[in-house]
C-alpha cells in the first residue's frame, strides 16, 4: 500500500528524512517511531504530497507521489499534528467543508455517521472552540476519515490526551484495523505502538530497524525465564551454569534470570534439575522486555555509532 | 459542487463571524456615502457664494455649463469626494484577506485544507474572489447610496450627472474590482509574513498612500483628477495586478506555506 525507495528529504543543510525504503502492507498498522526531530511529521508530509521529496521516490496505493499527488490526495485522510480545526465553526460545519472538498455523496450521512460513532453528535452544533483537547482531536479524526479513505495517515493521534481520551481513540484505531484499512501512525508511545501496530519501524532521520513487536524483543534480548526461590545457593548456580542449554544466568535478589535459545524446549529440562537439586520454586515466568527497553537500546546503539 | 465555491462559502462563513470585517463591509461603505451628503446638505443654501475660491482654478473652467457658483462647488465636493470613496475597494478587501490567512495560521488549518483535493489555484482564487466580491459589492451599494442622497439633496440635476459621468463610472465599475484585486493580492502576501490581523491590515493599508496623494494633490491643486487620468490609473493597475497575482501564486505553493510560512 505504501512503499518508499530512498526517500530523502533536506531542510537546507539538514536531512529530515534520509534515504527511507520502507513497504506497508494492506491492511496493517504500521507503527513509525522515533523521537522528537526524528522526521515523523516530514515523512507523513512527503507521503501526503503536501511537501515534495528531495530525491528517492515513494508510491502511495500504487500512486507515484510526485506526478499523481492529486489522486493521493483523494485517497488519503490524514490527521495532522495539530487538529487545526476552524474554531469558530460548528463541528457540523468543519465535517461538512470537508466532506465537498472530499466530494463525499452523502455529506449529510457521512457527518451524522462519524460524530455519532465518536460519541460528539449532540455537540455537532457547537463552535470546535468550546471543545476540550479530546473532543476536538475526535472530529479532527472524523475529519481525516469523513470521506472514507482506504490508508490514514495518523501523526501522533494520543499526544496530547489524558489517559481516558487516548483509551477511546486507540480503541477506534482498533476498530479501523479491523474494518480492513492500512494505517500508518506515528507516535512516541511505545505502549501504545505495542498494543496497536502488526509492525514497528524506529526511526531516527534514518530507517533504525523494522520488524514486528515481538521479534524486536527476542531479537535484541533473547528470551528470558526468571525463577523465584525461597532461597539462592551457590552450588545451585554453579549446577546450572556447567548446563549446555544455558546461555546466561543472572542473580537478582532471589531470583534467577536465565537466557534460553528455546525456552519451550529447555524450560522444562532446567526446572527439573533445580527440582532435583532441592531448590524451593516459588514462580516461574518469562520475562518480557518493555518496547521501551527495545527502543532506548537501539536508540544507544544508534548515538553511539 | 465547485472546489472554488466551497472556499468562497468557507471563507465566508468564518470570516463574517469577525466584528471588524463585518463592521469594515458594512459600516465603511455607509459612513463614505453619508458623511460627504452631510457636508452637502449643510452647504445646499449656499448660492452663489464666494465657495469658488476654495477650488483650483482648473476647476472652474470645466464646471458644467448652466451652473451657479455654488452649485460648481458642490460638485467639485462631490468630485473630491468620490477620491475618498475609491478608497472603499481597497480597504475592505484588506481586512477580509487579512483575517482570512492570519485566521488559518493561527489555527493551523491550512495543513488539513492543503492535504485535500484541491488546486492551489482554486484555493488561491476562491481566497480571493471571498474578498473581492463583498468589497466590490459595498463599493457599489455604497456608490448607489451616494448617487441617490447627491440627486436629493440638490437642485440641479447637473450635479448628480457629474457623479454619474463616464469618468466615475469607470472609476466604479473597473477601477474599483481592479483595486480590489491589487488590495487582496498584496494583503494576502503581508499576512502570509505576519501573525497578527491588525498587522497585517496595517501594513496593507499602504495600497491606499497613492489615492490619498491623489485626493491632496487635486486640493492643493497640483493635480486634476479627469478620464484620462482615470484610464491610466486602470492602464497601471492591470499591470499592478498581473504583478501582485504572479507574486502570489509563486507564495501560494504547498510546501511554501508548510515550511516558510511562519
Ligand atoms: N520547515 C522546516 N524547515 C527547516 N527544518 C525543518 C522544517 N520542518 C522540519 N524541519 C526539521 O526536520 C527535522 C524533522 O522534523 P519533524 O517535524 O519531521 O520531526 P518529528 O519526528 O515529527 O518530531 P516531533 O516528534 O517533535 O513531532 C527536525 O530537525 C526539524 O527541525
Ligand atoms: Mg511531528
Amino acid at each position: 500500500m505504501i512503499i518508499t525507495e530512498n526517500l530523502t528529504k533536506k531542510f537546507a543543510e539538514n536531512i529530515a528524512v534520509n534515504r527511507l525504503t520502507l513497504e506497508v502492507k494492506k491492511g496493517e498498522v504500521f507503527g513509525f517511531l522515533g523521537p522528537n526531530g526524528a522526521g515523523k511529521t516530514t515523512t507523513v508530509r512527503l507521503l501526503t504530497c503536501l511537501i515534495s521529496p528531495t530525491s528517492g521516490n515513494a508510491y502511495v496505493n500504487g500512486l507515484n507521489i510526485k506526478t499523481q499527488a492529486h489522486q493521493i490526495r483523494q485517497n488519503v485522510g490524514i490527521l495532522t499534528e495539530t487538529p487545526g480545526l476552524y474554531e469558530n465553526l460548528s463541528a457540523a460545519r468543519n465535517l461538512e467543508i470537508f466532506a465537498q472538498l472530499y466530494e463525499v455523496k452523502d455529506v449529510k450521512g457521512q457527518i451524522e455517521r462519524y460524530l455519532r460513532m465518536l460519541g460528539i453528535w449532540d455537540q455537532r452544533e457547537d463552535p470546535a472552540a468550546t471543545f476540550s483537547k479530546g473532543m476536538k482531536q475526535k472530529l479532527a479524526l472524523a475529519r481525516a476519515l469523513i470521506h472514507e479513505p482506504k490508508i490514514v495517515f495518523l501523526d501522533e493521534p494520543t499526544s496530547a490526551l489524558d489517559p481516558e481520551a487516548a483509551h477511546l481513540v486507540r480503541e477506534f484505531i482498533t476498530e479501523l484495523r479491523q474494518e480492513g484499512r492500512t494505517i500508518f501512525l506515528c507516535t512516541h508511545n511505545l505502549d501504545e505502538a505495542d498494543r496497536l501496530c502488526n509492525r514497528i519501524a524506529l526511526f531516527k532521520s534514518q530507517l533504525l530497524t523494522t520488524d514486528t513487536p515481538a521479534n524486536l524483543r527476542e531479537t535484541l534480548f533473547g528470551r528470558k525465564v526468571v525463577v523465584h526461590l525461597r532461597e539462592v545457593t551457590p552450588n545451585l548456580v554453579q549446577s546450572l551454569q556447567t548446563m549446555a542449554e544455558i546461555k546466561n544466568i543472572k542473580i537478582v535478589d532471589n531470583k534467577l534470570v536465565i537466557t534460553l535459545d528455546n525456552p519451550e524446549k529447555t524450560n522444562p529440562i532446567v526446572i527439573r534439575t533445580l527440582v532435583n537439586l532441592g531448590a524451593d520454586i516459588q514462580f516461574v515466568g518469562e520475562l518480557r522486555h518493555s518496547l521501551e527497553d527495545v527502543y532506548m537500546q537501539l536508540m544507544n546503539q544508534h548515538s553511539s555509532t | 459542487m465547485n472546489k472554488i465555491l466551497i472556499i468562497i462559502r468557507k471563507e465566508w462563513s468564518e470570516v463574517f463571524l469577525n466584528r471588524m470585517v463585518l463592521m469594515t463591509v458594512i459600516f465603511m461603505p455607509l459612513l463614505f456615502s453619508a458623511l460627504p451628503l452631510i457636508i452637502l446638505f449643510s452647504t445646499r443654501n449656499t448660492g452663489s457664494a464666494d465657495y469658488t475660491s476654495d477650488m483650483p482654478a482648473q476647476f472652474a473652467q470645466i464646471c458644467p455649463e448652466g451652473l451657479s457658483g455654488g452649485e460648481c462647488f458642490q460638485v467639485y465636493m462631490v468630485n473630491q469626494f468620490m477620491i475618498l470613496f475609491m478608497m472603499l475597494p481597497l480597504i475592505i478587501p484588506v481586512n477580509i484577506a487579512a483575517y482570512s490567512i492570519v485566521g488559518e495560521k493561527t489555527q493551523r488549518s491550512l495543513e488539513p485544507l492543503l492535504a485535500s483535493p484541491i488546486t492551489t489555484a482554486e484555493l488561491l482564487i476562491g481566497k480571493n474572489l471571498a474578498a473581492v466580491i463583498p468589497a466590490v459589492l459595498a463599493t457599489w451599494v455604497g456608490f448607489l447610496i451616494y448617487a441617490i442622497g447627491v440627486r436629493i439633496l440638490t437642485s440641479n440635476p447637473l450635479v448628480v450627472g457629474a457623479l454619474l459621468d463616464s469618468m466615475w463610472l469607470l472609476a466604479i465599475f473597473i477601477a474599483g474590482p481592479l483595486m480590489a484585486v491589487l488590495s487582496v493580492n498584496f494583503s494576502l502576501m503581508v499576512s502570509s509574513r505576519v501573525n497578527d490581523p491588525r498587522v497585517a491590515e496595517q501594513l496593507s493599508t499602504v495600497v491606499i498612500v497613492p489615492l490619498l496623494a491623489l485626493f491632496f494633490g487635486q486640493i492643493a491643486g497640483l493635480i486634476f483628477v479627469n478620464k484620462t487620468i482615470i484610464l491610466i490609473m486602470i492602464a497601471v493597475l492591470l499591470i499592478l495586478d498581473a504583478g501582485a497575482v504572479y507574486l502570489c501564486i509563486q507564495f501560494f505553493q504547498r510546501e511554501t506555506i508548510l515550511t516558510r510560512w511562519k
